[in-house]
C-alpha cells in the first residue's frame, strides 16, 4: 500500500473521529441519540439520506455489473433511483407526522399493542442483519485487497470504527460522516465519468459505438439479456427495488432527524437529485472500466467485479486517483453501516426493551444507556455473523433486505395510512406473512440451493426458479393484511380519524413544536 | 407534551367538510400518480423481457432501452418537483383547516 493511500485512510478515520467527538457532546437524550434532535436542515438530511442509501453494492456494485453485463446493471440504478417516487409520494410525510423513532412508533401511533409493536421490530431487525452482513463481508473482502489485511482484521477494523460513532455520536455523527461521505462520493464519482468522458471527446454517440466492440459480447452488450435471462426473475428484482426502499428501516429512521413533514419533502428532492446523478454517472464508470480495463482484469481481481471502479480509478488517475477511490469506498461502508446499527439498536432498544419490556416506563437517562447497549449488541452479532459467513455468497442479501422490507414493512405502512377498516390483527398478519414468505421462497431459491457445489450455499436443486421472490411475497403481503384484517371484527374507527388528520395535517407534530 | 393547550378534537376536524374533501384530493393526485410511475417503470423489463422493440438502435448505437431509462429518470425528477409543488397547496389549506378548526374551538 502507497503512502498516499495511508493518508487518505487515516484522513478518513481522523475526520470521522472528530465528527464522533463533537457529536458526542451535543447527544445526551434518547432524542439527540435517535433523531440528532430532530433538527437536521433538508439539505443535510438529503445528502445523508444519499450516504445511507449508496452502499457498496450501489458504488462498487452497480459499477462492476455494469461493466461485465452491460444494461443488466443499470436495472438496479434505475430501480434504486424510482424507488425514491414511492418514498415521496406514499411515505415520507404521514411517517414524518406520526412516528417518532422508529417505523413501530408510527404503526403503533394507531395500533399501541405489543404485538405489532414487536413484530415490526422484528422485520426491522432482520433486514438490518441480512444488510449489515452483505456490507461487512463485502467490505471485508474488499478492504482486504485494499488494505492487504486479512478479511477477519479488516471485518473487526469497520466493526469497531461503525460501534465508535454509534456509541459516542449517536444519530448526530452518524448523519454527518454520512454527508461527508455522500459528498466524496460524488466528487470522485464525477473525476472518473469527466475522465472517461474525456477519452471519448465527450461525446456520448462515440462512448456507445466503442462500446458495440469493446466488450465480447459485442452490440449485445448494450441491451438487456446478458445477464437476466428469466423475464419474470428480472420482473420480481425490480419489484423488490423499487418498492423495498420505502420499508427500509435505516432509510425511514432519517425521515425523523427532520423537524417537520415540509422538511422531510425537501430532503427527498435532495436525495432524488443527488442519488439520480450518482446513478447516471454508473454508467460512465461501468463503461469506462470495461472499456479500460477490461473483462479479465477485473473478474480477476474479482469475480463479482466489485474492483471495477477502484481498478478504473487507477487506469485513468494512477494511483492518487485508485487511493482516493479506496479510501472513497471505505467511507461508503463505513456510514452505511452505522446507519444500519443506529436502526437496528432502535429497534432493539426503544420498541423492544423501552415500550415492550419497561412498557415506556424508563427514564431519559436509561433510554440513553439502552440505546448504547442495544448498538454494541447489533454490532456484535452483525460483526460475528459476518465473520462466519466469509466464504458464502451473500452479495444477494441486499436485495432479500430490499424484499422484506418491500413484503413485510411497506404493505403495513400503506394499511395504516390509507385504510380506515385496518386493524391490529392485519398489522400482524401482513407483517408476518411478507417476512415469512420472503424468508421461505429465499430459502429454497437459487441463491441457496445450486446442483453444481460452491455456487451456492446448499449442494442441490432450488425449489423455485426465482432469485428473488418479490413478485410472490409482496402481493403475501398485502394479501394477509387483508386476510387478517377480515378476520377479526376489532376496528376502531375513531382512532383512525386521529391518525388520518394528524398524518394529512401535521398537527400533532406542529403542535409539540410551538 | 405539557403544554396548556386544550386537547385537539380530531373528530370534529375529521367530520370538517374542508378537511374531507383535502383528504380525498390529495388521495386522488398521490396514488394516480403513483400508478402512472409504477406503470412506466414496471413496462421496462416487461418489454425487454418479452419483445425486442427496444432492442432497436435509436440514436446512433444507443439503443431504445437507454432512451427508456433516460425517460425514467427525467420522469423522477419532473415528478419528485410535480409533488412538491403540489404538497405546498396542500400545505396551505391544510393550515386553513386547522386555523378553521381553532375558530370553531374558541
Amino acid at each position: 500500500m502507497s503512502p498516499i493511500a495511508i493518508i487518505m485512510f487515516l484522513a478518513i478515520v481522523g475526520l470521522t473521529l472528530v465528527i464522533t467527538w463533537w457529536a458526542s457532546r451535543r447527544t445526551s437524550t434518547a432524542t439527540d441519540f435517535y433523531t440528532a434532535g430532530g433538527g437536521l436542515k433538508g439539505w443535510q438530511n438529503g445528502l445523508a439520506i444519499s450516504g445511507d442509501y449508496l452502499s457498496a453494492a450501489s458504488f462498487l456494485g452497480i459499477a462492476g455489473s455494469i461493466a461485465l453485463t452491460g444494461f443488466d446493471g443499470f436495472f438496479f440504478s434505475l430501480g434504486y433511483l424510482v424507488a425514491y417516487l414511492v418514498v415521496l409520494y406514499i411515505v415520507a410525510e404521514p411517517l414524518r407526522n406520526l412516528g417518532k423513532f422508529t417505523l413501530a412508533d408510527m404503526i403503533t401511533a394507531r395500533f399501541d399493542k405489543s404485538k405489532v409493536r414487536g413484530t415490526a421490530a422484528l422485520s426491522s431487525i432482520v433486514i438490518v442483519l441480512f444488510y449489515m452482513i452483505a456490507q461487512l463481508v463485502g467490505a471485508g473482502a474488499l478492504i482486504q485487497l485494499l488494505l492487504g489485511i486479512p478479511y477477519w482484521s479488516a471485518v473487526l477494523l469497520v466493526g469497531f470504527m461503525m460501534t465508535i460513532y454509534v456509541l459516542f455520536g449517536g444519530m448526530t455523527a452518524t448523519s454527518w460522516v454520512q454527508i461527508i461521505k455522500a459528498c466524496l462520493l460524488m466528487l470522485g464519482t464525477v473525476i472518473i465519468s469527466f475522465l472517461v468522458l474525456a477519452k471519448f471527446n465527450f461525446n456520448i454517440l462515440t462512448m456507445f459505438s466503442y462500446m458495440t466492440t469493446a466488450t465480447d459480447a459485442g452490440e449485445a452488450y448494450l441491451n438487456p439479456g446478458l445477464k437476466y435471462t428469466n423475464g419474470i426473475d428480472t420482473i420480481s428484482m425490480l419489484v423488490a427495488l423499487v418498492l423495498g426502499t420505502a420499508g427500509l428501516p435505516h432509510i425511514l429512521m432519517r425521515f425523523f432527524t427532520v423537524k417537520d413533514a415540509q422538511t422531510a419533502r425537501s430532503s427527498v428532492i435532495w436525495a432524488t437529485w443527488i442519488v439520480g446523478i450518482f446513478y447516471v454517472l454508473t454508467i460512465f464508470l461501468g463503461f469506462g472500466a470495461a472499456a479500460f480495463v477490461g473483462k479479465e482484469a477485473i473478474v480477476a481481481a474479482n469475480p463479482a467485479g466489485n474492483m471495477a471502479a477502484p481498478l478504473l480509478a487507477q487506469a485513468l488517475g494512477g494511483d492518487i486517483l485508485f487511493s482516493f477511490v479506496c479510501a472513497v469506498a471505505f467511507a461508503t461502508i463505513l456510514a452505511v453501516v452505522a446507519g444500519l446499527v443506529l436502526s437496528g439498536a432502535s429497534a432493539l432498544s426503544h420498541d423492544i426493551y423501552g415500550q415492550i419490556i419497561k412498557k415506556g416506563k424508563v427514564t431519559e437517562k436509561e433510554q440513553v444507556v439502552a440505546a448504547r447497549v442495544g448498538s454494541i449488541i447489533i454490532a456484535v452479532i452483525s460483526i460475528v455473523l459476518a465473520l462466519g459467513a466469509q466464504t458464502l455468497n451473500v452479495a444477494f442479501l441486499v436485495s432479500l433486505a430490499f424484499c422484506i422490507a418491500a413484503s413485510a414493512n411497506l404493505p403495513v405502512i400503506i394499511y395504516t395510512i390509507y385504510w380506515k377498516r385496518f386493524n391490529t390483527n392485519g398489522a400482524v398478519t401482513a407483517m408476518l406473512t411478507g417476512l415469512i414468505s420472503a424468508l421461505i421462497l429465499v430459502a429454497v431459491s437459487p441463491n441457496v440451493w445450486n446442483p453444481e457445489a460452491g455456487k451456492a450455499i446448499f449442494v442441490g436443486d432450488p425449489l423455485i426458479m426465482l432469485t428473488n421472490p418479490a413478485i410472490i411475497s409482496v402481493p403475501l403481503g398485502f394479501l394477509g393484511g387483508v386476510i387478517g384484517t377480515l378476520l377479526s371484527k376489532e376496528s376502531d374507527e375513531a382512532k383512525y380519524r386521529e391518525v388520518d388528520v394528524k398524518a394529512q395535517t401535521g398537527i400533532s407534530v406542529q403542535d409539540v413544536s410551538h | 407534551m405539557g403544554n396548556n393547550k386544550p386537547a385537539i378534537d380530531y373528530d370534529k376536524i375529521a367530520e370538517m367538510g374542508s378537511f374531507k374533501q383535502l383528504v380525498k384530493k390529495k388521495n386522488v393526485f398521490l396514488w394516480s400518480i403513483t400508478v402512472i410511475f409504477l406503470v412506466a417503470y414496471m413496462l421496462l423489463p416487461i418489454l425487454t423481457s418479452f419483445t425486442q422493440i427496444l432492442h432497436q438502435k435509436a440514436i446512433g448505437d444507443i439503443t431504445w432501452v437507454w432512451i427508456y431509462s433516460v425517460g425514467l429518470f427525467v420522469m423522477t425528477w419532473g415528478l419528485a418537483h410535480l409533488y412538491v409543488s403540489k404538497a405546498n397547496v396542500f400545505d396551505k389549506e391544510a393550515k386553513e383547516i386547522i386555523e378553521e378548526y381553532e375558530r370553531g374551538v374558541k
